[in-house]
């Protein structure tokens, strides 16, 4: 909140000669923006700008990670060890309503933050409740799905093929329960504190977090579900 | 807000765009990015149910998909463009991108021609004993090993 007051209230009316990119953390604009070189010119960037910035960083990184358990799988694959493969186990038709149920939380979290930024709070409020309710549905059903697995002794602890399952559709899905904590506590907090600059940065990073969720699970229901029940 | 008349004359965080105090605008962005994933969705789960499609290429039009449909969610939801204003954010997407393909793709490959160069005996059930000189019969598909392989 102290970093608003920061922020010129009023920039200068200064057309930038030349527009680089590439200065991270400091404004474009500015007097002498074309000549300096090497230092950022016109001061430094807004903090929505280098927080949105940062959390971007760590989401790719999070799909980094995300990549190691998809190449673990996919050399697992074939390492049923005697047991059930996926073409036995998985249920498409499952696996197509969670899809439908993720894509459409996201499409309600980007309602939310366009009554974000159109400062209406109780259509944010009501975009949220929707969200949380959809990824609640989808979480639900992988948890049902995880139990019926382990019920028909295809635990993770079945074959190298279960194991690496469990690791990434239960990566995801830990992922899936940390943004259902954090979008409740977007709401709370917009509630209580209103449309603060911080808050509304934290909300930024949430929706960012849960489009880059959806993006995981594009990969997770092509890879893992239908690459690995057609073989 | 101040932050407004900032983003006018800077970058644009990722996942912010120019327009979006205008609700309407923004929310038609986001209706053609949900249209366009459902349709890529039931287009990958159509292709594994099908006939039509010859057998072998159902990976590749499934990764199709997959990409095009990552593509989408990054333009209409995260509002990545090609702007001058977006050039850090895609330089960062573009390393991403760079680091997941090497992970995923250079562990599928190396893995894969371990199975098939190393393994292939124990799977098949045969093990012919060694004999000097005799170099042994590469299995369908792997190349020959310079110096002969086998050997060891």
């Amino acid at each position: 909140m102290s970093s608003s007051a920061a922020i010129p209230g009023g920039l200068p009316d200064v057309v930038p000669m030349r527009r680089d990119p590439n200065h991270l953390g400091h404004h474009a604009a500015g007097e002498g923006e074309s000549r300096a070189t090497g230092h950022g010119t016109g001061g430094p960037s807004s903090k929505r700008i280098v927080v949105a910035y940062g959390f971007w960083i760590f989401l790719l990184s999070d799909i980094v990670m995300f990549a190691a358990f998809f190449a673990a799988f996919a050399v697992l694959r074939g390492g049923t060890a005697g047991g059930p493969t996926g073409a036995e186990l998985f249920d498409i038709a499952n696996v197509a309503i969670e899809t439908v149920l993720l894509l459409l939380s996201s499409f309600a979290c980007g309602v939310a933050t366009l009554a974000l930024n159109a400062r209406r709070a109780l259509l944010f409020q009501a975009a949220m409740a929707v969200t949380f309710l959809l990824g609640a549905g989808f979480l639900a059903l992988e948890l049902r799905e995880f139990t019926d697995l382990v019920a028909r002794d295809a635990g993770p602890t079945r074959s190298a093929f279960l194991s690496a399952f469990f690791t990434v559709v239960g990566c995801h899905g830990l992922h899936v329960t940390a943004g259902l904590l954090w979008l409740l506590t977007m709401m709370a907090q917009v509630f209580a504190k209103g449309f603060r600059p911080d808050i509304l940065r934290r909300v930024m990073c949430f929706s960012l977090f849960w489009h880059a969720l959806d993006i995981v699970w594009v990969a997770v229901f092509t890879v893992v579900y239908l690459m690995g029940s057609a073989a | 807000m101040s932050q407004t008349d900032d983003r006018a004359h800077a970058d644009v965080a990722p996942g912010d765009e120019y327009a979006h105090e205008e609700f309407g605008s923004g929310l038609r962005s986001y209706l053609i990015g949900l249209a366009l994933a459902l349709l890529l969705t039931a287009a990958s789960f159509w292709v594994t149910h099908t006939q039509v499609m010859w057998a072998p290429a159902i990976p590749v039009a499934l990764l199709t998909f997959a990409i095009a449909q990552m593509g989408v969610h990054l333009v209409f939801f995260l509002h990545l463009t090609s702007g001058p204003d977006n050039t850090n954010n895609i330089m960062a997407l573009a390393f991403g991108v760079l680091i997941v393909f090497l992970l995923f793709g250079g562990s599928v490959w190396i893995m894969h021609h371990m199975n098939t160069n190393m393994m292939a005996p124990i799977e098949g059930g045969v093990r012919m004993p060694l004999q000097k000189g005799v170099p042994l019969q590469p299995g369908p598909g792997m190349p020959m090993q310079h110096g002969g392989g086998g050997h060891h």
